[in-house]
């Protein structure tokens, strides 16, 4: 059985109420902790949102973020890389289909691009798209 | 049943009959001794002739904080400075105090008041009851010392102050019975616990008389776990007397006895009774004080009324726990809310915190309630959809408890406002 747990990476999920400008208070806390983001969505809620970053050192962003009084939590998510061209992401889609994904959110990195998934069971999702051979992003590239 | 007083167990009709009889003399009374109480009842347009009947009693004028204030020191008073034998002060949070006088046969039927609740909680001579109410102006620590004393037990006077003092006497008087706030008590056992002491194991404390703050059952079984002390609630207000009235051995209320006292529960806004069993505002005709009459005073406290007869046997009516205060009561789509009752919804729920803070607008004609809540971190976990599932089983309950449509917002942990002492949860926007 192989190694599985380079593929999951580590994605910050903050808790956000819908005040004015608390993505800027991320995003300043970040700064100050010369953290780099690589990726990030907002996810809208009723009357409070979830934002979900990618960071170069998420541990220390977690502690940076939960010191400012966010609440924040770790989850793990899949990054697949895709052609940086038309039907990149359709190729993609062809070949999960049997997998629950929860959510998701997409970056260019040329040369290429990257779909960041949250999928309902992990291990199962790493196995899956492995053997639909797709191409699962080493968590190194991130962090 | 043991009983202090056959009284405690007059079929109901002849309750209410001698009932009548003494709110007829009270009135006739007041009518003609106290000039000011004969203005207050001309300007309600009700003469002495006008009550027949119990119910008549809603024609009498309410007797509010303040006035009492207003009457400082005894402009209040009915009986001659020679036939007063006792002063207590309300405390004066809110501006003066309230001076309370007591002739001989106030102290007596105070204390008469105290016992019955005492014999009924299954107090009497072969206990020692430990009183940690302050002594003094403050009515809590006499109140239970005179009440205790009439039935017998052996009575120490403690007062407040002192814990290891305190706990020390708990377990070399053979200590079985407690009058204290309810915090206090809980504060006795984690002190026992440093000083090495089980209350459950190592004294005789068994039953404790708890009161002067609000409490709730949640505290009850906290502190029957903790300490293995049954808990009863008892209630009282110094411009009543003072502690009045306990929960009997069957925890289900207390009983406020007829023969001196008729209470209401009325709706704070309309003035009506309340259906029973319903909350509404305590109201208090005290019907054989002499020094400081009381007719129909506003106790701002919120609680129930029933009649129903006991299972221990007794008849007089009970009143349930106190659940907040009318001040802080607020009308949405005229039902009344208070949020003592959003408070309670919040505390059955793990994921969220026990800060809350009730919004009231007005669009159009509606007006809407929103509750914002704290989120706990630890139930926080990435998924919307698992936040949406508890705003909307809070709103579910809040709606159920409340009768009134509710949503419910959540918000960060910390970034609704703290409050030292008493919190102001209500923001209404509404213009009228």
């Amino acid at each position: 059985m192989s190694d599985t747990s380079r593929y999951r990476i580590k994605q910050l999920s903050i808790f956000s109420e819908n005040r004015p400008n608390r993505l800027g208070a991320v995003a300043k806390v970040l700064k100050e902790g010369s953290i780099n983001i690589l990726g990030f969505s907002i996810a809208e809620g009723a009357g409070y949102g979830v934002i979900r970053v990618l960071v170069d050192r998420p541990d220390l962003a977690k502690d940076l973020l939960t010191e400012a009084g966010f609440v924040v939590k770790f989850t793990e998510v899949l990054a697949i890389r895709m052609e940086d061209r038309p039907g990149g992401l359709y190729d993609l889609t062809e070949r999960m289909k049997d997998i629950n994904i929860e959510y998701g959110y997409g970056y260019r990195n040329p040369p290429y691009a990257v779909l960041i998934v949250r999928v309902e069971d992990i291990e199962k999702g790493i196995r899956s798209l492995l053997a639909g051979g797709l191409d699962l992003l080493d968590n190194v590239n991130f962090h | 049943m043991v009983y202090w007083n056959p009284i405690e167990v007059m079929p109901i009709p002849e309750l209410k009959a001698l009932q009548l009889k003494r709110l007829k003399m009270l009135v006739y009374k007041l009518y003609t001794f106290s000039p000011l109480y004969r203005q207050r009842m001309r300007e309600a347009g009700v003469t002495p002739e006008d009550v027949q009947g119990l119910d008549d009693v809603r024609r009498l004028p309410f007797m509010t904080k303040r006035d009492l204030r207003d009457g400082y020191p005894d402009k209040l008073f009915l009986a001659s400075p020679r036939e007063v034998v006792r002063y207590h002060a309300s405390s004066g949070t809110t501006g003066k105090p309230t001076i309370v006088g007591y002739t001989r046969n106030d102290i007596d039927s105070w204390s008469e008041s105290v016992a019955r609740g005492l014999v009924s909680a299954g107090v009497g001579p072969d206990d020692v009851l430990q009183v940690c109410y302050t002594y003094g102006l403050f009515s809590g620590g006499l109140g239970l010392h005179y009440g205790a004393e009439k039935v017998g037990a052996a009575v120490v006077p403690a007062s407040t102050g002192n814990t290891e003092r305190q706990i020390d006497l708990i377990r070399d008087l053979n200590v079985t019975v407690i009058a204290s706030t309810p915090s206090y008590l809980l504060h006795i056992g984690e002190v026992a616990e440093r000083m090495g002491v089980s209350i459950e194991r190592d004294t005789q404390l068994r039953l404790g008389i708890l009161g002067a703050e609000p409490w709730s059952d949640r505290m009850r079984d906290r502190i029957h776990e903790r300490l293995g002390i049954k808990a009863v609630d008892i209630y009282g207000t110094s411009e009543l007397s003072g502690p009045l009235w306990c929960e009997c051995s069957e925890q289900k209320g207390m009983h406020v006895w007829g023969d001196m006292t008729l209470v209401e529960v009325l709706d704070p806004a309309t003035g009506e009774p309340v259906p029973p069993g319903e909350k509404g505002e305590l109201v208090v005709t005290m019907l054989e004080k002499e020094a400081f009459p009381i007719v129909r005073y506003r106790t701002g406290d919120v609680t129930t009324l029933t009649e129903e007869v006991c299972a221990c046997g007794r008849t007089h009516p009970r009143i349930g726990r106190i659940q907040g205060r009318v001040d802080d009561m607020i009308v949405v789509r005229g039902i009344n809310v208070f949020p003592s009752q959003v408070e309670h919804c919040l505390m059955t729920d793990p994921e969220v915190g026990n800060e809350f803070q009730i919004v009231v607008e007005r669009r159009g004609a509606l007006d809407t309630m929103l509750v914002k809540v704290e989120l706990r971190p630890e139930a926080f976990g990435d998924r919307l959809f698992e936040l949406d599932a508890i705003k909307d089983r809070l709103a579910h309950r809040l709606r159920d408890s409340l009768n009134v449509g509710v949503s419910v917002e959540i918000v960060e942990p910390g970034s609704l406002p703290r409050f030292e002492g008493k919190a102001k949860r209500v923001i209404d926007k509404r213009v009228y």
